[in-house]
């Protein structure tokens, strides 16, 4: 996995509450058994018409969000069932940072996981920054050594971010080697159980 | 101080513990299916590692299999996918409980019903829904499939501690009301994040009256209210339940486990970082009417008006639901007519689900328009219901008797509700498109599809002969 410091992009804005994993990415596309590929069926049912052509009104089919790189949300992002088959969707599709008052359990570990920041900000700052996305031209900065997102205009936050994901996102590690080296503990825990 | 189960568990399976970082815990046993699993898979394959504990680790496949013609499948897709876990749990030493095995199932079925799913364990698997083995007094959540790899490769999960939420119901359920209303009550007045970063440990009469399936319909849903994880403190019931089940130890090894068991109960001093009393007398048999299992009310009620609405996210999300689901506000529930009924899923497909829906359909008939099926959760489940007969009097009444999996839960497979049809559904999802694209979910209980099965719209259960069976 490619490191994640800072980030400088695009911004598009999705104000909707409680978006769900099962609308990040219908089930009908589940049934692959590769990581790659999903981003063309990022919210399917949502960006796509029933004869398959693009929504107009959807938030990411309009003309100010296309290459957006940050995706603002409102409350309980990423919702419902685990599959982490909505971080991988989202990152296919070009989406590296989530930005919303407040993440589904779930969906804010898999987005870690899988090398994503989702980024918990203040509802009155989410709501000015869903304001700001409807410009074509708005990009945010985003630093994950600061914990902070600016803007060109004055605005800046910060968001919360344990050190240990701090460090995974910047150096892009894989968790499972940094577990794997703790071998002999994990032994030691089997022995001990009877 | 006294301590919760919640902390006791926690503790106990602590491997490593440092500042600053989540602790990393020991998975007791790790449950695999075909849909989160192929990539986890590959990724083992990739960086040439192994599965620490095979032992620990149980498969099946459950999510895409077809319910009618089960050895013939016809979606090469899904047919993939299946082959790929065959040949996963192959190359890797895994039980693997495949459609042709008499243990196949929907995997938080199985987990209890083999006895694999026991108190004091830590367990996972890559599905939300694993906060039903939680029912046992375990600690059991949902991952993803990085998380899955992990626990393939390690036995172990980085896990920062969620904090401890009770849910108390206090008093007696009345007649017709069942465990499924009791949650779906939870989830209409504290919402679909009250539990968000915690464990919510079930407690009081009804929880203790509860039988093991009624307590797994309980936690199942945890997770539609945003938490981590659900469970109830092991009791003599959860004893019982497991005796004798294929993987719990047998004998005098039994009798000294179930001491440790009962032990890990919360003490009667422990505090909860949150606490939710709930009076079972206000329970009635719910009816869910929106697009997220909060949007519930009970049979007797309506869908809300939008001025009702607390504030503009609220407003916001009961319009697109009423919108979505082609409601008119105010709406009363018993004219929603329904075209569609599935009796089934991981919340509700269990024996005595099975059991009370029959009692509703015996001597009925299926109204005209609407189209029942029911799909036990596991070949066990359906052995045990064709021996008492329970196939007999739903496909006498109507309805149709299938191989089990998840089947309309999550419509994967052939088991579709077509756009813009009304399906009463014992799942535990209402997502948009959850049963098929266009599709409008009604999350009820057994009893309740059942009998608006018979009657083709939603009617209170209670007002039915034969009610008084169902309890
Ligand atoms: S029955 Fe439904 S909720 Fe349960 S495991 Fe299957 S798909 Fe998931």
């Amino acid at each position: 996995m490619a490191g994640l410091t800072t980030l400088r992009g695009k911004v598009a804005g999705m104000n909707r509450v409680n978006v769900d994993t099962d609308q990040i990415i219908p089930k009908q596309f589940l049934k692959r058994t590769e990581k790659t590929g999903f981003g063309q069926y990022l919210f399917y049912d949502w960006r796509f018409l029933a004869d398959g052509t693009p929504n107009p009104e959807f938030e990411l089919n309009r003309p100010e969000n296309q290459g957006a790189s940050i995706l603002v949300a409102n409350d309980n992002f990423g919702c419902g069932s685990s599959r982490e088959h909505a971080p991988w969707a989202l990152q296919d599709y070009g989406i590296q940072v989530v930005i919303a008052p407040s993440f589904a359990d779930i969906f804010h570990q898999n987005c870690l996981k899988n090398g994503m920041l989702p980024v918990v900000l203040k509802e009155e700052e989410v709501h000015y920054l869903l304001e700001k996305a409807k410009s074509a031209s708005y990009e945010l900065t985003v630093s994950v050594e600061d914990k902070t997102i600016k803007d060109a205009e004055g605005f800046q936050a910060e968001f919360p971010l344990s050190a240990y994901w701090q460090k995974m996102l910047i150096n892009g590690w894989d968790e499972i080697e940094l577990t794997l080296q703790m071998d002999d503990q994990i032994k030691r825990y089997e022995d001990s159980l009877i | 101080m006294g301590k919760t189960i919640i902390d006791k568990l926690w503790d106990q399976h602590i491997v490593h513990r440092e500042e600053g970082k989540p602790d990393l815990l020991y998975i007791d046993l790790h449950l695999v299916h075909e849909v989160t699993s192929p990539q986890a898979f590959s990724g083992l394959r990739m960086k040439n590692r192994k599965v620490r504990r095979p032992d620990r680790t149980f498969a099946t496949v459950d999510h895409n299999v077809p319910t009618v013609n089960r050895f013939n499948i016809t979606d090469p897709v899904a047919n993939n996918q299946m082959e790929t876990l065959r040949q996963n749990c192959k190359e890797f030493g895994i039980t693997l409980a495949d459609i042709n095995s008499p243990e196949q199932g929907i995997v938080h079925v199985i987990g209890p019903e083999l006895g694999l799913t026991q108190p004091g364990m830590t367990i996972v698997c890559g599905d939300s829904h694993t906060s039903t083995h939680g029912a046992f007094g375990s600690i059991a959540f949902g991952i993803g499939t990085s998380e899955v790899e992990h626990t393939l490769a390690t036995q172990t999960l980085w896990q920062s501690k969620p904090k401890t939420l009770k849910v108390q119901v206090d008093g007696k359920l009345g007649t017709g009301v069942l465990a499924k209303d009791v949650i779906l009550y939870v989830l209409s007045k504290h919402g679909v994040n009250f539990g968000t970063g915690h464990i919510i440990e079930y407690c009081g009469e009804v929880i203790r009256d509860m039988t093991m399936e009624e307590r797994m319909t309980v936690c199942n849903m945890s997770i539609e209210g945003g938490a981590r994880a659900g469970l109830v403190s092991p009791d003599e019931t959860t004893i019982e339940y497991l005796r004798g089940r294929k993987y719990v130890p047998s004998g005098q090894e039994f009798e000294e486990t179930a001491e440790k068991w009962l032990a890990l109960a919360s003490d009667e001093d422990a505090t909860y970082d949150k606490e939710i009393y709930i009076d079972a007398s206000e329970i009635a048999p719910m009816v869910s009417w929106g697009t997220n299992p909060s949007q519930t009310a009970p049979v007797t009620g309506r869908v809300p008006f939008l001025n009702e609405c607390a504030n503009e996210n609220e407003r916001r999300s009961v319009e697109s639901a009423l919108a979505y689901m082609d409601f008119k506000e105010g709406q009363q529930i018993s004219d929603i007519k329904i075209q569609k009924v599935f009796i089934g899923s991981c919340t509700n497909s269990r024996l005595e689900d099975l059991r009370m829906a029959a009692e509703i359909a015996k001597g009925r008939k299926v109204a005209p328009g609407v189209q029942a099926i029911v799909v036990p959760g596991s070949q066990n489940v359906k052995v045990l219901a064709e021996a008492e007969g329970l196939d007999k009097i739903f496909l006498e009444a109507g309805f149709e008797w299938r191989e089990s999996g998840c089947s309309m839960c999550l419509s994967m497979n052939a088991d579709i509700v077509p756009a813009g049809e009304h399906c009463a559904s014992t799942s535990n999802r209402n997502f948009e498109g959850r049963q098929g694209a266009g599709s409008r979910t009604h999350l009820v209980s057994p009893a309740m599809a059942a009998a608006a099965a018979v009657n083709g719209y939603f009617v209170d259960v209670r007002k039915m002969e034969s009610a008084e069976a169902v309890h």
